[in-house]
């Protein structure tokens, strides 16, 4: 008995040796926020085409959750957050390399293609009769919401404080509400099924997304970062609605 | 004298024990209790437990409602479809409860397939009122009671309905006077069930009733917003909807037992 | 008469065809073995199922498409089947409620009725806490407080033991008397249906196999099954005059009897001899043992031969005569205790 016990549990001993120790110079793992999906995949397939045999994996999610399950101890080579304050988190943590701020990203009123309400303007959603979405205060896009709007000394009352932007442009793109206050990138990721309306109070309330190598990883963590940075990681960036730093 | 328990029983057991207790035991340690009492007190804390507490129970009458006669039609009657249709009633079961949200939305919502309508004739709107929220978690929580009180009616003697028909009862008598008291046990743990997963329900509330305080933020929307920047308030919060959750199961089970002794 | 009914029910396999005649405050049995059909004529009656062809009708008014609600019929199930979450008061209250009395009058009702069972004591106490017998008379009393033309009986003893069991038979009889409807009872138990019945129906297969009083009956079967039932010796002969010719066999009968005919003799009737006893060749033969068995406090031997019959004797002869299975012995039946009647 005791004797069957001892070889499963060097079998167990062995195989998470296996598992840790080879495979790391060729696979990267990149936590970044979901504002972040659709470029980072593609950033992620030219990284893999200009180092042949290398693999990038990614966990999108909300920079929260994610800078959390980074202190928890999830294995990650690079992290890219929505905002300065996770970054920090996982910073303090003494997890994380000096961040850079690789884009900002800048709120518009989103509001249906048909724009029921006839939204213009920041002003418009202060109107009662108006149905207004907004990120909850605990989410980047609702920080900075709150930002813009104490910008601008306007009072807003949203019928909802939804917990992450997607779900605030759902609410928009199925008619729920007549406007929100979501990022750029979102309106361009959205495909025509929102329109998208700059205010100038916006420049108030820019997001920074800070980038950075995590602690203890391989050298190609550095390399994706660089190529965030470069001129044709901002040319991605740039094109799905994020502005240069 | 018993006999013994035989160890390939007792070792699962006690490891599936392990597995549902362990997390939550995960919960006390980490939980600040020196700040707790400061937390308990915020008024957004009790404005989203009585939302709770109140939606749950609105959504779980609800259920029994409309559940109960459907659990009595799928059990007690033969229709083409049936099997379909009982099918179709646990689809809330498989389905991630955000998906089930956004089909509240399809049909329910201001541009929805119903909602629409309900809008133009009421100007009323579900979405983002405290009455969406029960709709939410009635929607979610409903196969679980259907289910208890079919397997329950499956299980009677239908031998004492036909004795009171005999004795004169309309089958709504019957229903009501022998059907329903017969399986009152089955009733009332669809019934706890059902409160049960209203009250976490988290998924379809916040996506067709969105997220605001006092009028739609749920205990499990607050927790999720709060592990965003605070995961400290997060786990008070699951602590608070935890005890209370389980003192209130407890209270009804004990009124329950002197009841019935 | 008070119900005039013919019942056909078909099923695969399965077919009930009878005609029932109750009259008012007749107490008509339905006997006969399980899977005869007796319980399905019941519920037919009750309305429980359905009729595939026939007519019930009671006091002259067709019933057989009401559903069972609608029907002025008591029944009283096997397991009584009393509500287990209402009280005695409240199961014989039920019907009464049902038919639209206030909760006052049905409660006075039932009170009423319950004292009539002796049962006043008990009007609080849940079913579960009633013995066998006094659950039975709750259920009867629930049956008759919706106060039914026909009253309907399934197996209303076979829940109870054999101790409480005669003796709520012969209370079961008196309170069935007391009921001037008619009444429909059915059971497997010769013995309650001989104590319980005016009249008795046998039920064999899906068809009615003979009628009448328990008397006749019991002396003069027609069946295997109905002659076991009472415990006769019965065999189809050809009567000519006072004797009855079974195969080679020649019985000497008490009643004259020609053309087809049925000898019927009681256990009792038969001796049994080590070697051929002396006299009249009729009404003995000889043949072999086949089996012996303790029959209340006498021995019942039942005897292989030309006819199989059954005898009763006495402990000690068994023992002086040495019956043992398998010995050859001679069997003789007194003429005198011999019945023959027309097939």
């Amino acid at each position: 008995m005791l004797k069957r016990l001892v070889v499963v549990v060097s079998m167990f001993v062995l195989a998470a040796c296996g598992s840790s120790s080879a495979p790391a110079e060729t696979e990267l793992t990149v936590f970044a926020a979901a504002s972040l999906t659709g470029t980072f995949t593609e950033l992620g397939k030219r990284f893999e085409a200009a180092n042949p045999g290398t693999k990038v994996t990614f966990n999108f999610g909300s920079s929260a959750t994610l800078a959390q399950q980074i202190t928890q101890g999830a294995p990650a080579g690079v992290f890219a957050a929505a905002s300065p304050a996770t970054m920090k988190t996982v910073a303090d943590a003494g997890l994380a390399g000096t961040p850079t701020v690789f884009v900002k990203n800048k709120l518009e009123i989103a509001v249906p293609p048909d724009n029921p309400a006839k939204v213009e303007n920041l002003k418009d959603l202060t109107d009662p009769e108006v149905k207004v979405a907004l990120c909850a205060e605990q989410v980047p896009c609702g920080a900075a919401a709150v930002k813009a709007l104490d910008a601008a000394g306007l009072k807003v009352t949203p019928v909802t404080l939804e917990q992450d932007v997607k779900a605030t442009l759902t609410k928009v793109e199925l008619g729920e509400v007549d406007a929100a206050l979501v990022y750029r990138t979102d309106v361009i990721a959205s495909a025509g099924k929102v329109t998208g309306i700059p205010f100038p109070e916006a420049d108030q309330a820019v997001n920074d997304y800070p980038i950075a190598t995590l602690k203890d990883a391989s050298p190609l963590a550095r390399r994706f970062v660089d190529l965030v940075l470069s001129k044709q990681g901002e040319d991605v960036l740039t094109k799905a609605g994020f502005e240069a730093p | 004298m018993r006999s013994r328990v035989p160890w390939l029983l007792v070792v699962p057991a006690v490891l599936g024990m392990a597995f549902l207790v362990l997390p939550l035991a995960g919960l006390l340690v980490r939980a600040p209790w020196s700040t707790l009492p400061q937390r308990l007190s915020e008024p957004q804390v009790l404005e989203a437990l009585r939302l709770s507490l109140v939606t749950a129970s609105v959504a779980t009458a609800v259920c029994l409602v409309l559940g109960v006669p459907l659990a009595w039609l799928l059990a007690r009657t033969d229709f083409p479809g049936r099997r379909l249709l009982r099918a179709l009633v646990t689809v809330p079961l498989v389905l991630p409860p955000v998906v089930g949200g956004v089909a509240l939305l399809l049909v329910l919502g201001r541009r929805g397939l119903v909602g629409q309508w309900l809008e133009s004739v009421s100007g009323f709107s579900l979405p983002f009122t405290t009455a969406g929220v029960v709709v939410a978690e009635a929607f979610v929580a409903m196969p679980f009671l259907v289910i208890a009180v079919e397997g329950a009616l499956r299980a009677a003697d239908v031998r004492y309905e036909e004795a009171a028909a005999t004795l004169g009862a309309s089958r709504f008598t019957v229903f009501r006077r022998v059907t329903l008291p017969l399986v009152a046990p089955g009733v009332l743990a669809g019934a706890v069930l059902c409160w049960a997963r209203a009250l976490g329900e988290f998924g379809a509330t916040i996506t067709f009733a969105g997220n605001f305080p006092g009028r739609t933020q749920t205990m499990p929307l607050a927790v999720y917003l709060a592990l965003e920047t605070e995961p400290e308030a997060a786990i008070v919060l699951s602590l608070v909807l935890l005890a209370v959750s389980v003192f209130i199961l407890v209270a009804l089970r004990d009124r329950w037992v002197g009841a019935a002794a | 008469m008070t119900l005039r009914a013919r019942i056909v029910v078909r099923r695969p396999a399965f077919r009930l065809d009878l005609d029932l005649t109750v009259g008012r405050g007749e107490v008509v049995t339905l006997l006969g073995p399980n899977g005869a059909g007796k319980t399905t004529a019941l519920r037919a009656l009750a309305g429980l199922i359905p009729l595939t062809e026939g007519s019930i009708e009671l006091d002259g008014v067709r019933i057989e498409r009401e559903p069972a609600e609608r029907r002025p019929v008591g029944v009283v199930f096997q397991d009584y089947l009393l509500f287990p979450h209402l009280s005695a008061l409240d199961n014989v209250a039920f019907g009464p409620r049902c038919q639209g009395r206030s909760k006052a009058e049905a409660r006075s009702l039932a009170r009423e009725l319950l004292d009539r069972m002796g049962l006043a004591e008990f009007s609080s106490v849940r079913p579960r806490r009633l013995s066998g017998g006094q659950a039975q008379r709750v259920a009867l009393a629930r049956a008759l407080a919706v106060e039914p033309r026909l009253l309907l009986l399934d197996e209303p003893l076979a829940a109870l033991d054999a101790h409480t069991r005669l003796e709520i038979r012969s209370e079961l009889r008196r309170r069935l008397t007391g009921f001037d409807g008619a009444t429909v009872l059915v059971t497997h138990d010769p013995l309650d249906a001989m104590v319980l019945a005016d009249r008795l129906v046998v039920v064999e297969n899906g068809a009615v196999v003979q009628e009448g009083t328990p008397a006749e009956i019991a002396r003069r079967p027609r069946t295997d099954y109905v002659a076991r039932l009472v415990g006769l010796n019965l065999f189809r002969g050809e009567g000519d005059g006072d004797r009855v010719r079974v195969g080679d066999l020649v019985f000497a009968a008490e009643e004259r009897v020609s053309g087809p005919a049925f000898v019927a003799f009681a256990p009792g009737a038969v001796a049994l001899y080590r070697t051929r006893p002396d006299g009249s060749p009729r009404n003995l033969w000889e043949g072999r043992i086949d089996g012996i068995e303790r029959h209340g406090d006498h021995i019942r031997v039942h005897v292989d031969g030309p006819v199989p019959v059954a005898a009763d004797v006495t402990p000690a002869a068994v023992a002086e005569l040495d019956l043992t299975p398998g010995r050859r012995i001679w069997v003789s039946v007194k003429a005198t205790e011999t019945h023959a009647y027309p097939a």
